[in-house]
């Protein structure tokens, strides 16, 4: 009986709940009662639909967005003809909805008039606030130079921001989706074969064999189609092998778990290729014809066999070796998942290369099965001036650091901004969209350190964050359901573009991002980077160009064309491309020794937890998107807080109860600001904890999320930079339970 | 015509995305729902067994809830789906004690509410909401009295348990294991 966990989530309206008092007789509406019970038969048809791709996550499902028969928005229902939803949304971009409906939104733009971080604002009309914010550009422009603006972005706003951040002369723009996520993947599989991977991963989970995920649980990220083709895979009889040290909801459907102690994974990835080199169980022609630097690694490898593994990870040689051959008896239709949020421990880009040699080996690469050659759609640019040349450049800036980042690191733009950590440089202003960083970057007092020392602090978002509070100006963008943005084009199969246009008018006084973008460059008087009269124009002027229009695409949504660019895998027509140095997979990479890095990944042991603490662990949940959609009402209504998962033994040692509220407290002394309730299960090791990422908001603003859970961002204080390409390795943090609340002014 | 669900426990991940779907195409007010998730565990670390389930309604051939219904609110109605009339409901409660499911909820409004197999999609020959939604097809939604139906093939290929079966319900929800 104690060994059986019951958990019944979403069980909200079941028992508790008391009769209401309203009656149903003369005075109820009929229309939506009768609807859903069944009285009236709604026709799909007869309500009106527009097209929109979700803004919830980056996978960007393309769907319709439906109204009821009182003209109000409705629901969503993903397109069928996208390849990144085959007409089902997961349950954010179900419940994106809610992102319209939340009346916490911002709802003006405001001034701020207190100090940072006091929630102390006047409104302000868009004209005040827009000139705001061009004075102040001006100013910085002119004392400082332009490149000591940065804008740090995550959201389809992106593209026209930075347009303008260009056109103003700075090349600071950075996403946290790169070195606080998918970074060092990039980097590795652009070492390794000349090309990353980027989104959607072009993983061929629809025909695979075997699917590896290391430390990824799909299914727990709804990454939406690589869930769907994972589901397909499971009725297929595909081998399912997770590699966690938790019992993932993924590893609960896996042939083969491989419960690893945390932070030793690439002793594993070395293992397996020991065994697979050593039985010769690699695919042997397309590595003498593909590869270079088999003969160093099958010298390299040869120490790293499993009973060496074994020592480090706690896994069973056997299992290991039986996995090994589980995987090349599937080969070339094997993946080992290059994950996504792969910035753990600081020697990222080693261990996604010892993934993508893996790869390499078994033959997946541009195989059917493993993974396939994506093609993207040019998209046409409108015309404008060339940009101005930037006097500082971020590669500038970072001063030959992190020689093989390809793109700027918010990281770095944090400590940039922060007096004295760059020699003769500090950024001075940043503009933010749709990245709420107090939450997103690791250790949040450094982030408000940082955003203390700026002269500006520009925040475009729909709801108030944790950011907004601090930021000078705020411009409230209206939701994607209320706006036009660019258009949508994503590598895939097939090269595919989708429109999201407005399903109603923006509510509030918001405005969109290109309104918004365009507005502001006109009074810094760059109009001219932005020369269309309407943004339908500037859409059907590019749509013109690819053989649509703005009318079509308002009809169907999303357009496939024809690949040009040849077969999807591999074939004696279609003969391999390698954009490396050599030409080739680079097995023995000699770019990163020439930069003075290891030519094959190397396993370090990492710090252990000490005594009475414990590794912590994060992840995803599938309906939330971090910090973004915790005040959602439909889906904080799914998941409102996020749980601590402990292990049984663990809860004895320190006497927690199932539900009990804890704080939790890092190695160097940092705590959480609320508490969180303790979850006891068996899914999770005696030596880590585990939260889900993107709770514990401290903006009262969020009625529905503040105080709710904890943030992980305060307890990763301990950050593990990837020497490599510059990333924020988060896993190197450990924490210990506090039953009493350690700070008395906070309430919870 | 006899309208059921099978649920694919091996494919579901719980994600909970039928719950949300349910409640935005049938206007249930946020903080109550019609389906919900089960996550069910068994085992010590390492050797863990994990059963996801999506629940709902088992629209029961022999339903307790239409059986104690003072005012036949609750009713049989298209294929055997069980149904609820607001403006008969008087809201007495009898069918949420009935229930061994759990499946039934007070709406605000007054009356009983429930999972409706979405009737007014599947009038129009449209899956129930949750079905056309699941990322993961773990939902089967057809008519078990025509064996070419793709529900009754897989209920034949597969095997399945059915939750409470000693409550004498003859539920209609089946378990794919």
């Amino acid at each position: 009986m104690n060994r059986r966990n019951f958990i019944r989530i979403s069980t909200l309206g079941a028992g508790g709940a008391m009769f209401g008092s309203i009656g149903f007789g003369s005075g109820r509406e009929p229309s939506l009662i009768d609807r859903l019970t069944g009285n009236v038969h709604p026709e799909e048809s007869k309500y009106i639909r527009t097209p929109t791709y979700c803004e919830i996550c980056f996978w960007k499902c393309a769907g319709w967005v439906y109204k009821n028969d009182q003209g109000e928005i409705w629901k969503i229902i993903g397109n069928e003809n996208d390849p990144h939803c085959n007409g089902r949304l997961c349950p954010r971009g179900t419940g994106g909805v809610g992102m319209y409906y939340d009346q916490d939104r911002l709802k003006t733009p405001l001034i701020r008039t207190g100090r940072k971080g006091k929630q102390e604002f006047k409104r302000a009309s868009w004209d005040e606030a827009l000139d705001f914010v061009a004075k102040k550009l001006d100013f910085i422009g002119k004392k400082y130079g332009p490149e000591t603006v940065a804008l740090i972005t995550h959201g389809s706003g992106g593209k026209l921001l930075t347009t303008l951040m260009k056109a103003y002369g700075s090349d600071s723009i950075a996403g946290p989706s790169y070195a606080q996520c998918k970074g060092p993947r990039e980097v590795a599989f652009g070492l390794t074969f000349g090309t990353g991977l980027e989104s959607p991963e072009p993983t061929d989970i629809r025909d695979t064999r075997c699917l590896v995920l290391i430390g990824s649980h799909l299914g727990e990220n709804m990454h939406n189609t690589q869930v769907q083709e994972m589901a397909d895979a499971i009725d297929r009889g595909a081998t399912i092998i997770t590699v966690d040290p938790r019992y993932s909801t993924v590893a609960s459907k896996s042939k083969f778990w491989l419960p690893i102690k945390p932070a030793t994974d690439i002793a594993l990835l070395l293992a397996w290729t020991n065994v697979i080199v050593s039985n010769g169980w690699y695919d042997k022609d397309y590595v003498e014809k593909y590869t270079t630097g088999f003969d160093k690694l099958k010298e390299y490898i040869r120490p790293f066999t499993p009973e060496w593994a074994y020592g480090i990870t706690t896994l069973d040689p056997n299992m290991i070796r039986d996995t090994a051959k589980e995987m090349a008896n599937a080969s070339p239709a094997v993946i080992i998942h290059p994950g996504r949020h792969v910035t753990w421990y600081g020697d990222d880009t080693q261990r996604s290369r010892a993934i993508a040699i893996l790869n390499a080996l078994l033959g997946s690469w541009g195989r059917r099965g493993g993974f396939y050659l994506p093609e993207l759609k040019e998209i046409p640019e409108y015309p404008h001036p060339p940009f101005p040349p930037v006097n500082k450049s971020w590669r500038d800036i970072l001063g030959g650091q992190y020689p093989f980042a390809e793109l700027p690191l918010a990281n770095a733009i944090v400590d940039g901004s922060i007096p004295g950590n760059l020699k003769d440089f500090q950024y001075r202003g940043w503009i933010v969209n749709g990245s709420n960083l107090n939450m997103t970057m690791p250790d949040t007092r450094k982030t408000l350190e940082a955003i203390q020392q700026l002269e500006l602090l520009v925040v475009i978002d729909t709801m108030p964050m944790e950011i907004t509070g601090w930021a000078d100006v705020i411009l409230p963008e209206c939701t994607y359901l209320e706006r036009y943005d660019v258009l949508r084009n994503d590598h895939n199969r097939e090269p595919v573009i989708a429109l999201r246009m407005p399903a109603t008018e923006p509510k509030y006084d918001t405005r969109p991002d290109w309104w918004i973008v365009k507005e502001l460059a006109s009074k810094m008087g760059l109009g001219r980077y932005f020369d269309w009269k309407s943004f339908e124009g500037f859409l059907d002027y590019k749509l013109k160009r690819m053989g649509s229009s703005l009318e079509e695409m308002k009809k169907i949504g999303v357009k496939k064309y024809e690949r040009t660019s040849g077969d999807l895998y591999f074939s004696a027509d279609n003969p391999p491309v390698f954009d490396t140095p050599s030409g080739k997979i680079e097995l023995y990479s000699s770019q990163l020794e020439q930069a003075g890095f290891d030519p094959f990944p190397r396993f370090t042991p990492h710090e252990e937890p000490p005594e009475g603490f414990y590794r912590l662990n994060y992840g995803r949940t599938q309906s939330h998107t971090f910090s973004r959609t915790s005040n959602n009402p439909n889906l904080s209504a799914i998941m409102p807080e996020n749980l601590v998962w402990v292990n049984p033994k663990v809860a004895a040692n320190w006497q927690l109860k199932e539900g009990q509220e804890v704080w939790l407290k890092n190695q160097d002394g940092s705590t959480t600001s609320f508490p969180a309730k303790v979850r006891i299960t068996e899914r999770i090791r005696w030596d880590s904890v585990y939260i889900v990422h993107g709770f514990g908001h401290t903006n009262p603003l969020l009625t529905r999320a503040y105080g709710k859970g904890v943030s992980d961002a305060a307890l990763i204080t301990k950050i593990l930079i990837d020497p490599v390409m510059g990333a924020t390795g988060m896993r190197g943090n450990f924490v210990t339970f506090l039953t009493e609340n350690p700070d008395k002014e906070v309430k919870a | 015509m006899r309208f059921a669900m099978a649920i694919d426990t091996r494919k579901c991940v719980g994600c909970s995305d039928c719950v949300v779907a349910c409640q935005t195409e049938n206007a249930v007010p946020i903080g109550y729902c019609r389906d919900w998730i089960v996550e069910v565990n068994d085992g010590t670390y390492p050797q863990l067994v994990m059963e996801i389930r999506s629940e709902r309604c088992n629209h029961c051939s022999n339903s307790p809830c239409v059986r104690c219904c003072p005012t036949g609110a609750s009713h049989y109605d298209y294929g055997g789906i069980v149904l609820v009339t607001p403006h008969k409901c008087i809201g007495c409660g009898a069918c949420i004690a009935s229930c061994p499911y759990d499946a039934r909820y007070p709406h605000p409004k007054g009356y009983v509410d429930k999972c409706t197999f979405c009737v007014h999609r599947v009038k129009e020959g449209l899956p129930p909401a949750c079905v056309a939604v699941c990322p993961t097809k773990c939902l089967y939604f057809g008519d078990t009295d025509d064996p070419r139906s793709e529900i009754s093939l897989v209920l034949k290929k597969r095997k399945y348990k059915r939750l409470i079966p000693e409550a004498g319900t003859n539920p209609n929800l089946y378990f794919l294991i």
